[in-house]
């Protein structure tokens, strides 16, 4: 035999027998079908339930109720695609968007610099608990879980005796009260699509110029044809309503820049190397710590930016704020959408599928007004479901040969 | 003791360490030349992995002197050797199975286009299949998941990792161990494919017959002394089986 040989563990003649098959997809990454399906059931469920449910003004509401736990998802995406988890991001959304408020409100900052303070603020204490993690090998989990109460407290501090504040800056409640004039949107949604055709026009380019061999051209097509069919659809209903929420373009700024981070540049390399295999990154030269810090640092900043998105949408600050399930919606909205818990494999992505399926549960629940006990038992279920799935794909998935 | 009359890429001179009262290694002389495969066996505790971890730079030796490409060198790090052009895949190859195999290829040294500062997938994707094709080494596809290949695709991207950062020597720590006889064979022609590129191949191997497959020498290292350098096309199995164990005791080392 030679080294030509054709490959023992998949010879082609396997390929097509079911055994075959089925083995391949349970090493396979679960990738994005199973919650993309899972919110086709829940909403054929919910609109078979509840005539509002698909309507445009619950659907726009749908969009701004998940706006903020989107972007704390973000991070979290970030965190565990390192392996590592972040409990603090509930409690500093809250104490980030503390900041902001009583800058504004309070010393009349104005609403710029307030919020730029505020997303300062969380991502300082990220930097902090990344540096105390990697410096003194306490595990991210036990710090972060410090810094929740820590930043707890430092809200009620920050909000002092009244316990709330209220933000009547129009530029801050407008983050998630503003909506695009329908002319607008359809601008957005053209360049949505226009943005999609460009980048695997240029993709196929490029492979094309380095003459590699072409991409399969389901591999072009889907994309573009999702694009094409999915944001005019979205554009339509919500302008339909009040238009498109300026809370969504910035949910959607946060999730496409931080994915091309993850797919694009060198430092989202090295996250996925760090998450992967943090020995074999370290001796490839990649300083795995400064990354570890850096990325706990964005987990901080995105928790601050959600805290702010959730401030402007109540239009105040209290002492609950980033409490309750704000921390256990984010980190199970990352997992649900499909981010592995045990580090490298995920997408950001995830963080907004995963928040569509959260902010689903919870706005056709209420809709049906089902009290909150089954609310939690059916998020609880779907948080099982999609962890099971993840363990499920990890034990199929060869890692040796 | 080589045939060809040219200077070595590696000297060794007197090298020694040693881990607390334990002597890992005493006194070793070693010329590594370009082009050739040396085995390196010995039993358990022989002091083949200290020595190679001393080339690497990961052990700094206390005592004796190291050449590379005629110049007095001190390796500081790993990263000094990996400078020079010493490049080791050690046993647990170090390879992020969640990446692909380009990924892997280039971790670490990753390319990116200007001024986009975007990754260069097309570049490093082009190059990647280059070094492949030199090597000969078949994959299903070098965008294909790292943690889904065999256990001797897995050991042929980890040597390829290796020349990717133009190395002179590369030296590989077990590489058959895990590897059933297919695979085996893929990776010890790899190896001679390595011989070919013009690069110096140092083996720990514990295989004796994939050892008088691939070497051109072997050297027996014994309770950290080497105790015997031999061509292997001239010597027999138990000779050097004899020199391993110490049953053969050859008290003048380099005659086979």
């Amino acid at each position: 035999m030679t080294v030509s040989a054709p490959d023992p563990v998949h010879p082609p003649s396997a390929r097509l027998r079911p055994a075959s098959i089925a083995r391949r997809l349970r090493g396979v990454e679960a990738g994005p079908l199973p919650v993309l399906l899972g919110l086709v059931l829940l909403w054929s469920f919910f609109a078979w339930q509840n005539e509002h449910f698909l309507s445009a003004r619950n659907l726009t509401n749908l969009v701004l109720q998940i706006a903020a736990m989107g972007t704390m998802s973000v991070g979290i995406v970030l965190v565990l695609l390192l392996g590592e988890i972040d409990l603090s991001v509930g409690a500093v959304s809250g104490l980030g968007a503390a900041v902001m408020a009583v800058l504004d409100v309070q010393r009349g900052l104005g609403p710029g610099p307030s919020i730029l303070a505020g997303v300062a603020t969380g991502a300082s204490i990220g930097l902090f608990q990344g540096f105390w993690f990697t410096r003194f090998r306490v595990p991210s989990f036990v710090v972060t879980l410090a810094g929740l109460l820590a930043w707890q407290g430092a809200l009620l501090r920050v909000l002092g005796s009244t316990g709330t504040l209220n933000i009547y800056d129009p530029a801050i409640d407008g983050l998630t009260g503003i909506f695009l004039p329908p002319w607008l949107g359809w601008v957005f949604g053209a360049a949505c699509v226009g943005i999609a055709v460009s980048g695997m026009a240029g993709l196929a380019r490029r492979r094309a110029r380095a003459g590699l061999s072409p991409l399969p051209k389901r591999a072009l097509v889907w994309p573009i044809a999702v694009v094409a069919v999915l944001v005019p659809a979205v554009v339509a209903l919500l302008n339909d309503d009040r238009g498109v929420p300026m809370a969504l373009l910035l949910l959607l700024a946060f999730v496409a820049g931080f994915d091309g981070m993850i797919r694009r540049t060198r430092f989202g390399r090295h996250i996925l190397a760090v998450g992967g295999n943090a020995e074999a990154a370290r001796r490839s030269g990649i300083r795995a710590d400064a990354v570890r810090v850096v990325v706990f640092g964005l987990s901080g900043a995105l928790a601050a930016c959600g805290g702010i998105l959730a401030a402007s949408r109540l239009l105040a600050v209290n002492q609950s704020s980033g409490g309750g399930e704000v921390l256990l919606d984010a980190i199970a909205a990352a997992v649900i959408g499909g981010t592995s818990l045990f580090g490298g494999r995920g997408t950001v992505w995830s963080a907004l599928t995963g928040a569509l399926v959260i902010g689903s549960i919870s706005n056709g629940m209420d809709l049906l007004a089902l009290p909150s006990s089954e609310k939690f038992m059916v998020t609880g279920a779907a948080l099982l479901l999609a962890v099971t799935i993840d363990a499920l794909a990890r034990e199929g998935r060869p890692s040796r040969g | 003791m080589n045939p060809v009359a040219r200077s070595p890429l590696l000297e060794l001179r007197g090298i020694t360490k040693r881990f607390g009262a334990a002597q890992a290694l005493s006194g070793v002389d070693l010329d590594v030349f370009a082009g050739e495969v040396l085995a390196l066996v010995g039993d358990n505790g022989a002091g083949k992995s200290t020595l190679v971890k001393t080339i690497a730079g990961i052990f700094p030796p206390e005592g004796g002197e190291m050449r590379f490409g005629g110049v007095p060198i001190a390796l500081r790090g790993p990263r000094d050797a990996t400078r020079l052009g010493i490049a080791t895949v050690y046993q647990d190859l170090a390879l992020c199975d969640n990446l692909d195999v380009v990924a892997n290829l280039f971790l670490g040294r990753e390319e990116r286009a200007t001024p986009s500062r975007m990754l260069d997938e097309e570049a490093m994707e082009k190059r990647a299949l280059a070094v492949l094709h030199v090597l000969n080494v078949k994959l299903p596809s070098v965008r294909a998941a790292m943690g889904g290949l065999s256990g001797g695709q897995r050991q042929s991207v980890a040597v390829a990792r290796a020349l990717m950062g133009e190395a002179k020597l590369v030296m590989l720590d077990e590489p058959t161990a895990a590897l059933g006889v297919v695979q085996t064979t893929q990776v010890l022609e790899l190896i001679l494919r390595l011989k070919q590129q013009g690069l110096a191949v140092i083996v720990i191997s514990h295989n004796l017959a994939d050892v008088f497959r691939v070497a051109d020498r072997i050297v027996v290292l014994r309770q950290g002394r080497l105790v015997g350098d031999f061509e292997t096309h001239a010597t027999a199995r138990e000779t050097v089986v004899g020199r391993i164990t110490g049953a053969d005791a050859g008290a003048t080392p380099g005659i086979a």
